[in-house]
């Protein structure tokens, strides 16, 4: 698809600037975000959170962290989180997403009910988004999940995303996935 | 230069440094594209000019570390094993790697690469000692998948193992950080065509298949794949494989797999051969 607009983005994030937002838009983020994966969005959704989440943005991403330095930083899988994740923004207020791969159905219909946005970081790029992240602040649950796992709070200079589910009900990931699962 | 120093180099060259043909590849599939598909791509080669020169891990998940090693008859396996185990926890501290050992019951990491059978290694003898080390990512490495044909999609032909090829593709669409490369081995059995489906990605992008069967199998497939419009990130584009890789095994009569390795575009990999003449890397 077409590149459309260039948005920067500040955390935190108001309901109005994400419902503004429309799959295909780039936006560059600044601001706090919050690193959770497979273990960290279980303990969300089963124990509750230890920080507070209302209009953050959560990033599906296992760091490499060294010496409080983000070393290479890029996005996991999001789709291992979906039985989680429409509980999750419901629950904490969650304004963005962002992983790669997409995500499914429920958590489409999720960002549409509490104005939320899914954005699609480039995967393999660890190397570029660690040096968009300025500072990590914080880290909970280091000793138990271990570093991979564990909820790094980042903070983020023009980190560069594209929307590709927006709160609106359209998913690029399920537009390319009607075009492309047909048999040949 | 000892041993585990040359070895803890060759970590941090396939962390860091994407093999030139991967990166040629790449180079040429930015060409093609537009739109985001293009943007994405450019990133992607950004991103590997400064994991090279900063020598930062491409890729935070720096993989499950994969070992092929020659060794002269008279060496020990069992002192290359520790060698081995010596660069990888040296590699996971200083490069450092992420550390991807997780206790599947108790969940805790230990933290240095090291758990059952990890590092994988694959001896064999021959004349000289060399290594060659492929990192494998686990998010690609969740795409793959075994087929065992007859199926729905098709018989034991090639025609019915690039059926399969293509169901898993689309099913995988952006989730395995694609442009991806695709290792495919037929035969049986099933523990030797997991092995050899892997193996596949040691073989370099412009290199040719040596059965001309399976080149024109890897040709056929590699186009239709990129038909389907997947593209990098699953985004939507031309480009959805920068190649397929494949090989057949015999097999027992009763039984006809078709595994399928799925690399993400960061297919790290790299050579040492270590003699008299120090380390030599590729």
């Amino acid at each position: 698809m077409g590149v459309r607009n260039l948005i920067e983005l500040q955390t935190p994030l108001s309901e109005k600037a994400v419902r503004a937002l429309r799959i295909g838009d780039v936006v560059s983020l600044s601001g706090t975000i919050i690193t959770a994966r497979d273990r960290a969005h279980q303990h969300l959704f089963e124990k509750g959170s230890p920080l507070d989440l209302k209009g953050g943005v959560l990033y599906h991403c296992g760091p490499i962290i060294n010496g409080g330095t983000a070393v290479s930083a890029g996005p996991t899988t999001s789709a291992r989180l979906e039985r989680f994740e429409p509980e999750i923004i419901r629950r904490f207020g969650i304004r963005a997403i962002i992983g790669k791969g997409g995500m499914g159905k429920a958590t489409l219909a999720a960002l549409k009910e509490h104005g939320c946005i899914y954005l699609s970081a480039v995967g393999g790029c660890g190397a570029l988004l660690a040096k968009r992240v300025e500072r990590v602040e914080g880290v909970h649950f280091l000793e138990e999940f271990g570093a991979p796992e564990a909820m790094w709070v980042f903070q983020v200079k023009h980190f560069p995303t594209v929307v590709t589910m927006d709160s609106h009900g359209n998913s690029l990931h399920a537009e390319v996935e009607a075009k492309t699962a047909g048999r040949a | 230069m000892q041993l585990a120093d040359a070895l803890a180099e060759l970590y941090l060259r396939a962390a860091t440094q994407l093999p030139r043909d991967v990166e040629a590849a790449l180079r040429e599939a930015a060409k093609r594209e537009d739109g985001v598909a293009k943007a994405s791509l450019e990133m992607i080669l950004e991103n590997i000019k400064i994991a090279r020169e900063e020598g930062r891990p491409i890729c935070q998940d720096t993989g499950t570390p994969i070992f092929y090693v020659e060794r002269p008859a008279a060496m020990s396996e069992r002192e290359l094993r520790a060698a081995i185990l010596e660069a990888t926890r040296r590699a996971t501290k200083e490069i450092p790697l992420r550390s991807n050992s997780v206790d599947s019951l108790g969940g805790k990491n230990s933290g240095n690469n090291i758990h059952s059978g990890v590092p994988i290694i694959h001896f064999k003898e021959g004349e000289r000692l060399r290594f060659q080390l492929l990192l494998k990512g686990g998010g690609s490495e969740n795409s793959g998948g075994t087929y065992t044909l007859p199926n729905e999609l098709g018989g034991r032909d090639l025609k019915g193992a690039a059926a399969c090829v293509l169901d898993l593709v689309r099913k995988a669409q952006g989730k395995g950080c694609p442009p991806g490369i695709l290792g495919v081995c037929i035969g049986s059995p099933k523990e030797l065509v997991v092995q050899n489906s892997l193996r596949q990605f040691l073989r370099p992008l412009n290199e040719r298949n040596a059965v001309p069967e399976l080149q024109k199998f890897e040709d056929s497939l590699t186009a239709e794949i990129n038909s389907t419009g997947i593209g990098p990130m699953g985004f939507g584009g031309k480009t959805t494989v920068l190649g397929v890789r494949a090989c057949a095994l015999s097999r027992h009569p009763a039984s006809y797999f078709v595994d399928i390795s799925y690399s993400c575009w960061a297919l790290r990999r790299a050579g040492l051969e270590f003699g008299d003449g120090g380390a030599k890397f590729d």
